[in-house]
């Protein structure tokens, strides 16, 4: 296969630009970026035809070796139509988000501390819920561990619940 | 047995439904399945006694040589009878268990009769990935079952545990049956042990296989789990972890012994740690308060001492082990029924607190007492005919001068020691008066409750005297064994060792009883050398922690954070493969034709550009650029579906953006810090560099020719000469119906997003304020007031009183668009009107005509669909919404539906003549002018997908068109409205809304809209009119 240099440099400069809009905090932003980097991937795609060739129809006299690759182009022309749908989705996300907000001039930008905050949040939920359910049935098991002593057996059973108790708060 | 099977799971599936009518009496009813399986199974009997199994095969995934293959022989037969015998009177026992009111009572019964069926379907399983897959239901079923208080810590805690262990080890043990399948040849377990694996592939796989099966039957080092899991119901606890589930291990190891026992790995895992378990079990069942857990610990120990006997290798050692296992099943199940009898009538399981128990509950303790002395071994019992058979093969095999048959001996006499002791403590534990405490309060139970501990206790002593009965079917399994067949199990051999071994081990049992309280020092002195409960905790902790803190690390700051992360990972990981890259491109052109790097060059500026500008509206732009650009490319290459569709698309979205960007703020935030500027760019172009390499390197990567060679004569084949249309429709037409699944679903969404309640329907008509209106009065003024007409004009509908000259402007000028009247006269343009006025009905026309073209030349339904789309979009920038409503005066979602019920009516069509999904027929015939018309089912597919475009584009019309205009008039309306009417408490009443709820406004009445107007009293009468209108 060969390849076409200033296919490859456009399709990188369009992908390169649009991953460095997309990772902006704006969602307006974001969605340039998106559609700069499906149309690079779309040339990407179509880079795969190798040389270009006649179109890809039979009509009289056409020399069916001479066409370009039509399967790039069944995928780029799907592509196309979905990437439609994609941005059509963003910006009404991008305008409810706004609207619901009503962000004013703060436009489409998501705070940056609050998601900071509810990610450590989140994390330390997690550790805690999951060590205090194991800690939960651990300690019902260990306290059914007979703790002998040396007196009487009488004895014995009445403080046992007692020594329990101190057993408990005694552990962190 | 799959009928048996598929009975189960039906049953489970209606078991919420059947609850919540019956209640806990539905447990009586669902225990009639398993029991009418087990009256199945034993009419079985006779056939697999003499030796021929049951065997069931239903192909299932014949590439993988994976079948639903069941085979029911003597052990399956043994275990599937336990199965489905102690699980029927475990489901009868739970109807006197819980009560009405129990919580999730219909979920509990499924999960627990779903159990049933899936541990039938483990022990007949004959395929051994069909064996996994039930192995892993029951594990997960276990979860369920134990966490079934969801609302306890300590149900939640202990589910996950059992869980985690048992599913570790299944993994191991999938693993195993991989390597086993693969080098045995075949997934049949049968013939797996009568052919065995052997060599290195054979010792790993057999290593974890056991690695599987330890861990489901709780042996040491995974013992833990099982005490925790008696958290779960009592009747959880008697029948999975006692009788059914835990023998899921035990009974892997008896399948497996006689191609296996000959092993290196065998004799190690089996005896040594079976008989490690059976100790440590025993030690720590001898320091419990609480009975249940007493009873965990205790089985614990047992599933030690099965696997080992089980798995010894002997035929002697197999008898004795199936004799144990029945054994087990019976004075377990039954013990543990009776200390959930013990726990609902006193209210605890401590035994310090329970006292006089038995004395007031006599049935209930001498069912206990039975099913005790059975585990303890005294005879006449069937748990003592088992113990002594077990001593008989240890015996014979030191004899025979086997060195694991010490340890083995040793370990089954030491671990039966610690057996006596326990149950002594538990008997005397539960239902003995103690000196010094109270006679413990008992609620009265019902006496029915005692039904199947009961039937389980007497079946403890009955199996005894049938043992002749019994032992064919027991015989029938060991015979593989190698061994002599000469011992026979019975409850007298006369005097031999075996008997004196019996006698010692009671002996030192009392010994241990009598010495209760230095053993209780001595266990608490003596440290945990084996605790592996606190190393799981710390594993699992540090688990949590490290998982915690990479997902805070790599999930931070949001979206922008995520896409960094991956980016850079696309980086490093894509970029350091492409280093190593050896196959480049044969050749490299600069360019293909001169105007290539022309047009490359804008299009690059035009990007570099899009990502640095401030305003909106200029980056949208320049981004349409690139988009042009491409239309260009791919039209100067050989793609000229590609130009006209990519042309269609770019103009749509153009005018999408526009749509939704005017409503937010011209400038887009800056809100990065310079070092976050300086990383994006680094990010991004070095991202742009590795997609560049990797262009370079797939080019290169083609080691096979393109298929495209055969494209050609395949389109010929399908009608068409246009190849890429025929690909979308006919070769590649699954693609397409799952594309134009996804427009609908995204159509779907923006309406959606946009529309707050109710998204249905098409966009606004003209009369749709009353339905009265004759259509033809269509060109008269429009009653409803238009929003875009704001002060000093207010609604065309009061003219009469109006003075102003655009009011008479409006009044008087020609109408080119249905809806021209609805726009403000300072933003109607007549040429527009006009334009579109001329131009509407020939693109409607030459949409359809490329829909129909399509199939041989440039064209098709996604070309067509978007041309009529970029129409309606034309007609509602010129006259507004109701201009669209009058354009395409359809419901959007209908228009999908039929499109996408109309693609996948031709899907599904073929199937109706036997032919496959998608196969294609066409009907051809000669039209005057239009020469050959062949009309296919890719012709009516392709109209499917005219129509979800064309669905698509009003849809994202009336979301981003004209239901924003509506709330965006609401809102300014609403603005002044508050301004105009302060002080006219009338008004307010009416309106309500105040500024800046914009969500509410989208909820509110369309029409009622119009009392909202700016400046009110002269309007007055016109309000009155838009309301009487609609009542």
């Amino acid at each position: 296969m060969t390849a076409s240099l200033t296919l490859v440099a456009l399709m990188a400069v369009l992908f390169g630009a649009g991953v460095s809009i997309m990772l902006e905090r704006s969602l307006t932003r974001v969605l340039i970026g998106f559609l700069l980097v499906g149309n690079s991937v779309n040339i990407l795609i179509y880079l795969m035809s190798g040389a270009p060739g006649l179109a890809p129809l039979l009509g009289e006299g056409v020399d069916a070796d001479e066409i370009s690759d039509p399967l790039p182009q069944a995928f780029v022309l799907t592509a196309i139509v979905i990437n439609l749908g994609i941005t059509a989705f963003m910006l009404a996300l991008i305008y409810r988000s706004w609207w619901l907000a009503q962000l004013g001039a703060e436009g489409d930008l998501v705070d940056d501390t609050a998601d900071l905050t509810e990610d450590a949040e989140e994390a330390a939920d997690l550790i805690r819920s999951s060590a205090a359910d194991d800690q939960a049935i651990q300690d019902l098991i260990d306290a059914s561990d007979e703790e002998p002593d040396e007196d009487l057996e009488e004895e014995l059973e009445l403080e046992a619940s007692a020594r329990d108790r101190d057993d408990e708060e005694g552990k962190p | 047995m799959i009928a048996s099977l598929a009975a189960f799971a039906a049953a489970a599936l209606v078991m919420p439904l059947l609850a919540r009518w019956l209640g806990r009496r539905v447990f009586a009813v669902i225990a009639l399945l398993p029991a009418a399986v087990f009256v199945l199974l034993l009419t079985w009997l006779p056939g697999v006694l003499a030796g021929t199994p049951v065997v069931e095969i239903v192909p299932w995934i014949p590439a993988l040589d994976i079948s639903l293959s069941f085979r029911l022989d003597a052990l399956a037969l043994l275990l599937a009878l336990i199965v489905t015998g102690v699980g029927a009177l475990v489901l009868l026992y739970c109807v006197h268990y819980f009560a009405d009111d129990e919580p999730a009572l219909g979920r509990f019964a499924g999960l627990l009769l779903a159990f049933a069926g899936v541990m039938f379907g483990l022990v007949t399983a004959d395929d051994v990935f069909i064996l996994f897959t039930f192995w892993e239901a029951t594990s997960v079923l276990s979860y369920l079952l134990i966490g079934h208080y969801t609302g306890r810590k300590e149900s939640r805690g202990a589910a996950l545990q059992a869980l985690t262990v048992t599913t570790f080890g299944g993994l191991a043990m999938l693993v195993g049956l991989v390597i086993l399948a693969v080098a045995g040849g075949t997934t049949s377990l049968s013939e797996l042990i009568a052919d065995p694996v052997t060599g290195a592939a054979g010792e790993w796989a057999i290593a974890l296989v056991l690695l599987g099966a330890i861990s489901k039957s709780a042996l040491v080092p995974f013992h833990f789990w099982l005490p925790a899991a008696m958290a779960a119901p009592t009747p959880v606890s008697a029948y999975l972890h006692a009788a059914a589930m835990v023998k899921a291990g035990v009974y892997l190891v008896a399948r497996l012994a006689p191609g296996y026992a000959e092993l290196e790995v065998w004799h190690p895992i089996v005896i040594g740690l079976g008989a490690l378990t059976m100790l440590v079990g025993g030690w720590r069942a001898l320091r419990q308060y609480d009975i249940k857990l007493l009873l965990a610990y205790g089985t614990v120990s047992q599933l030690g001492f099965l696997v080992m006997v089980t798995g010894f290798g002997t035929r002697d050692a197999a008898l004795a082990g199936v004799a144990l296992l029945l054994a087990h099943a019976l004075f377990k199940a039954a013990l543990f029924l009776v200390v959930g009898i013990v726990d609902h009538a006193a209210g605890t399981r401590d035994w310090r607190k329970l006292s006089g128990v038995g004395r007031r509950m006599p049935v209930i303790a001498t069912i206990a007492f039975i099913a005790a002395a059975s585990m303890a071994g005294v005879p006449p019992l069937i748990g003592f005919v088992a113990k002594e058979a077990v001593f008989t093969a240890f015996l014979d095999a030191v004899a025979a001068g086997d060195s694991w048959a010490w340890v083995a001996l040793i370990g089954a006499v030491a671990g039966s020691v610690l057996t006596v002791a326990y149950t002594v403590r538990f008997i005397w534990g539960a239902f003995f008066s103690k000196t010094d405490v109270a006679d413990t309060p008992l609620h009265a139970e019902s006496p029915a409750i005692a039904v199947a501990p009961g039937l389980l206790a007497a079946a403890s002593v009955v199996s005894t005297f049938a043992i002749p009965f019994i032992e064919p079917l027991l015989a029938s399994y060991a015979d593989e064994l190698p061994g002599g067949h000469d011992y026979h199990l019975a409850l007298w051999h006369g005097l031999e060792p075996a008997l004196a071994l019996s006698a010692v081990v009671f002996a030192l049992g009392a010994l241990l009883v009598w010495g209760r309280q230095r053993v209780a020092r001595l266990q608490a002195s003596v440290a945990p050398v084996l605790d592996s409960a606190r190393g799981y905790l710390g594993i699992v902790s540090v688990v949590d922690r490290v998982a915690a803190s990479i997902t805070t690390a790599i999930q931070a700051r949001g979206l922008p954070g995520y896409l960094a992360i991956i980016m850079t990972v696309f980086i490093g990981g894509l970029g350091a493969a492409s280093i190593m890259n050896t196959s480049w491109p044969a050749g490299i052109r600069l360019f293909d034709y001169p105007a290539q790097p022309f047009l490359a060059l804008v299009m690059a500026i035009a990007a570099v550009a899009a990502a640095t500008v401030r305003q909106r509206m200029t980056a949208v732009l320049l981004v349409s650029v690139t988009g042009y650009g491409l239309v260009l490319l791919f039209g100067m290459s050989g793609a000229p579906d590609l130009a006209l569709t990519q042309a269609l698309v770019e103009t749509i979205v153009l005018v999408v953006f526009v749509l939704v960007l005017r409503r937010l703020p011209k400038q887009i935030a800056q809100r990065n810090p310079p070092v976050h500027k300086l990383a994006r760019g680094i990010i991004g172009a070095l991202a742009g560099l590795v997609m560049a390499v990797l262009g370079l390197v797939a080019l290169g990567a083609r080691i096979q020719p393109t298929i495209a060679g055969g494209l050609p004569a395949l389109a010929l084949e399908a009608h068409g000469k246009n190849i890429v249309n025929v690909m979308l429709v006919d070769i590649r037409a699954w693609d397409t119906l799952g594309e134009i699944s996804v427009l609908v679903a995204v159509a779907t969404g923006v309406a959606s997003l946009i529309f707050v309640s109710g998204r249905t329907g098409g966009a606004p008509r003209l009369d749709a304020v009353d339905e009265g209106v004759n259509r033809r009065d269509r060109l008269r003024p429009v009653p409803e007031p238009a929003w875009s007409i704001r002060a000093p004009r207010t609604s065309l509908a009061d003219t009469a009183g109006e003075s102003d000259a655009a009011g008479e402007a409006a009044e008087t000028r020609q109408t080119w668009l249905l809806a021209g009247r609805t726009i403000s006269p300072r933003n109607r343009s007549i040429l527009i009107e006009v334009l579109v006025r001329l131009l509407f009905h020939p693109a409607i026309i030459v949409s359809v005509f490329l829909l129909f073209v399509g199939h041989n030349a440039p064209g098709g339904g996604f070309a067509g669909g978007l041309l009529a789309g970029l129409a309606l979009v034309a007609r509602y920038l010129a006259g507004g919404r109701y201009e669209l409503g009058e354009a395409a005066p359809v419901d959007a979602g209908r228009l999908l539906g039929t499109g996408l019920l109309l693609a996948a009516g031709t899907a599904a069509g073929s199937l109706l003549f036997g032919g496959p999904v998608f196969e294609s027929a066409w009907f051809e015939t000669e039209v005057p002018l239009l020469g050959t018309i062949s009309i296919g089912t890719s012709t009516l597919f392709d109209i499917g997908v005219y129509l979800v475009v064309v669905g698509l584009v009003l849809d994202i019309l009336r979301s981003l068109g004209g239901e924003v205009d509506r709330q965006e008039e609401r809102q300014t309306a609403d603005e002044g409205d508050g301004a105009f009417t302060t002080g006219d408490g009338e008004h307010g009443d009416e309106h309500g809304g105040t500024p800046g709820e914009g969500a509410e406004f989208a909820d509110g009445d369309e029409y009622s809209a119009g009392a909202r107007l700016p400046g009110d009293g002269a309007r007055q009468p016109s309000v009155e009119r838009t309301e009487e209108a609609r009542s």
